[in-house]
């Protein structure tokens, strides 16, 4: 199970700037561990997230080894017009994770 | 003869069970963690810990085991239902006389009513479940009772928290009742209370049980660890629930 959080607030106006905030629990395992037999656990780390904001993307970010494991990200936009805002994500053992929610932006 | 037996019996056993220390004024663990930390705990929604909340709360009414009943079939809606259940746990079960605390309830409830395995102690999917019953005592003050049923347990749990242990020869008593405030390497000693468990823990940049924080401990003082969920935990849990009683719940807590 890919879990996140997301925070989009519900209500907007046209022109303003959205604060949004995505929480994912994810191990961000480093590569450089060793289990308790000593073999190396393998890197895996959320490596790309995209936001889409109605279809266009309007965030995207490369996660390496040096983010801490549950990645918090905090971002802004312009809001333009009502609809969706989508996450997507994917780690090096190739597990995608999504999560979306919708705005609506008076005039 | 018989009856002078029994009230000598008894008086000794008052002098044994007199109230132990409890440090005073009682200061949940928040309150020597630093202002970050703190920061943290009360933000729900940059909260680490509120991930496993999350999955708690999903896993609520999914349908688990050959039963397909999920929680929510027999408790409803956990705002309501386990709102003040956490406040009085470890408890004795009272179908198999032994002292559950909320993680073995969850498990028993999985394997007697839903007919599932019983999940992994420190697994994320009982550590979510764990925090999401929590969670619904937020703020409500911890209350075990010391009855007949569970004095042996808590005798057991308040005789450990006294004995010296380890390479280190130290009791909890030594940290947590004679130097809380003080520090141990760059961190301050806290009273020792549970009262955020399960907590996220930023050292094991995971969610993880009062049992593995006190495993944590044990390790701290060079002595042999019992395992989680083991007897000598569950005992020593329900001595800290009563040392800590009226701090209120605040799980799902963070820490250092």
């Amino acid at each position: 199970m890919s879990l996140a959080r997301i925070l989009v607030p519900p209500k907007a106006r046209r022109g303003d700037v959205v604060d949004v905030r995505i929480a994912i629990q994810h191990p961000m395992e480093t590569g450089f561990r060793m289990d308790n037999n000593g073999r190396k656990i393998a890197k895996n780390v959320v490596n790309n997230l995209v936001c889409r904001y109605n279809g266009a993307e309007v965030f995207r970010a490369e996660l390496g080894s040096g983010i801490a494991a549950n990645p918090y990200l905090q971002f802004y936009f312009l809001a333009k017009d009502s609809g969706k805002v989508e996450f997507e994500w994917v780690d090096d053992a190739g597990e995608k994770g999504s999560a979306a929610a919708s705005i609506a932006v008076t005039a | 003869m018989c009856s002078i037996t029994i009230l000598l019996a008894a008086g000794a056993s008052l002098v044994h069970g007199a109230q132990p220390f409890r440090p005073q004024p009682l200061k949940s663990g928040i309150e020597f963690s630093s202002a970050e930390v703190r920061a943290l705990q009360h933000d729900d929604f940059s909260s680490p810990a509120m991930l496993w909340a999350t999955r708690g709360e999903k896993l609520w009414s999914e349908s688990a085991g050959a039963s397909g009943k999920s929680c929510a079939s027999c408790h409803q809606d956990a705002r309501a239902s386990m709102k003040g259940v956490t406040p009085r746990y470890p408890q004795i079960d009272p179908g198999t006389a032994r002292l559950v605390n909320i993680e073995g309830r969850i498990n028993q409830c999985r394997t007697r009513h839903q007919q599932a395995a019983a999940l992994g102690y420190e697994s994320d999917d009982l550590l979510g479940l764990t925090a999401y019953v929590g969670m619904q005592s937020r703020g409500l003050p911890l209350n075990v009772v010391i009855d007949t049923q569970n004095r042996r347990h808590f005798e057991r749990g308040r005789d450990m928290y006294y004995t010296r242990m380890g390479q280190m020869d130290l009791a909890c008593t030594h940290c947590h009742d004679r130097n809380f405030g003080r520090k141990l390497l760059n961190d301050t000693i806290s009273q020792g209370h549970g009262n955020p468990y399960p907590v996220y823990r930023l050292e094991w940049q995971t969610m993880g049980s009062l049992h593995r924080r006190l495993r944590a401990c044990f390790f701290g003082v060079r002595a042999e660890r019992p395992a989680a969920g083991s007897q000598d935990l569950l005992d020593l849990e329900l001595f800290l629930a009563w040392r800590a009683q009226g701090l209120t719940v605040e799980t799902p807590g963070v820490r250092k």
